[in-house]
């Protein structure tokens, strides 16, 4: 029931995962709407880039706001006309939202069949989800620093601080980090 | 889980997007803005990596999940599809505990 209500109502699948995870480990649940949060700002970005392509107003711009994430974003950037990126993201948005309710639907009622999910190596599996969202933004030196940096942060604070603090920390420092002035 | 906290954590994130939308367009250029917030995913889901793979409550550990990691960076080098890389890792911590 939850995990179907995050995919309808958080769409976007980073923000979901992660939130789940902060949880799951024992985390201060806040923890984990901050970490959804955290990792959701990039959508605002996303929107600010598409805002002048979709031109979409009132009701549409309510509706269409939850469905800007990363592949929609791709697609309506990727036209080179308007009403192309209009059409792209619509037609991305209706498919990719369909398709992701219904995988999170058949997830929901297949765990109630499951055994044990370690003896399945379900355990392994949201690092490898939380790589494979990774991997495609770590095209540059830079990010390949933050991530190695923020990896062996959020390592050696675990064992100090509750579960779900370390990402704020590193959420906290990356900001910093990203803010600090030119001459540094 | 509870419904008070996911409603609230899907609300921020909606908001968020709708933002985007909304405000004005000069609010979201400065170029700081534009700098840190790609960097906050990649920080945030690099520490979750390390987190759920070489922890288990509070505690440091290695175990088949840090191999299981592996092969999962494996297969996103050779570009598959995240599902793959998914079951990869999975498949793998299933078999190294079978052994």
């Amino acid at each position: 029931m939850q995990t179907c209500a995050l995919s309808l109502l958080m769409f976007t699948g980073a923000s979901q995962f992660a939130f789940v995870t902060v949880i799951a480990t024992g985390g201060n649940p806040w923890a984990g709407v901050a970490t959804a949060s955290l990792l959701g700002t990039r959508n605002a970005l996303y929107g600010l880039r598409i805002a002048s392509l979709l031109k979409a107003t009132g009701l549409r711009r309510l509706a269409a706001a939850q469905f800007v994430i990363d592949e929609t974003t791709a697609m309506a950037i990727a036209g080179d006309v308007p009403s192309q990126s209009r059409f792209a993201f619509w037609a991305t948005a209706l498919s990719v939202f369909s398709l992701w309710n219904l995988g999170t639907l058949i997830g929901a009622l297949a765990t109630h069949a499951l055994p044990d999910p370690k003896v399945l190596g379900f355990d392994a599996a949201p690092p490898a989800a939380f790589l494979a969202l990774l991997a495609p933004r770590l095209r540059a030196r830079e990010p390949v620093a933050i991530a190695l940096a923020a990896a062996l942060i959020a390592l050696v604070l675990l064992p100090f601080v509750p579960a779900g603090v370390p990402l704020l920390i590193v959420a906290v420092l990356v900001v910093l980090f990203g803010l600090r002035p030119a001459s540094l | 889980m509870t419904w008070l906290t996911l409603l609230v954590a899907a609300a921020a994130c909606y908001l968020i997007k709708l933002a985007g939308l909304s405000l004005p367009q000069r609010l979201l250029e400065d170029p700081r803005l534009q700098r840190t917030v790609p960097l906050l995913p990649v920080a945030l889901l690099a520490a979750l990596v390390a987190t759920q793979t070489f922890s288990t409550g509070g505690h440091l550990v290695l175990d088949v999940r840090a191999a299981a990691l592996a092969v999962a960076g494996v297969a996103v080098l050779l570009r598959a599809p995240f599902l793959v890389v998914v079951a990869a890792a999975a498949a793998t911590a299933a078999l190294l505990r079978l052994v």
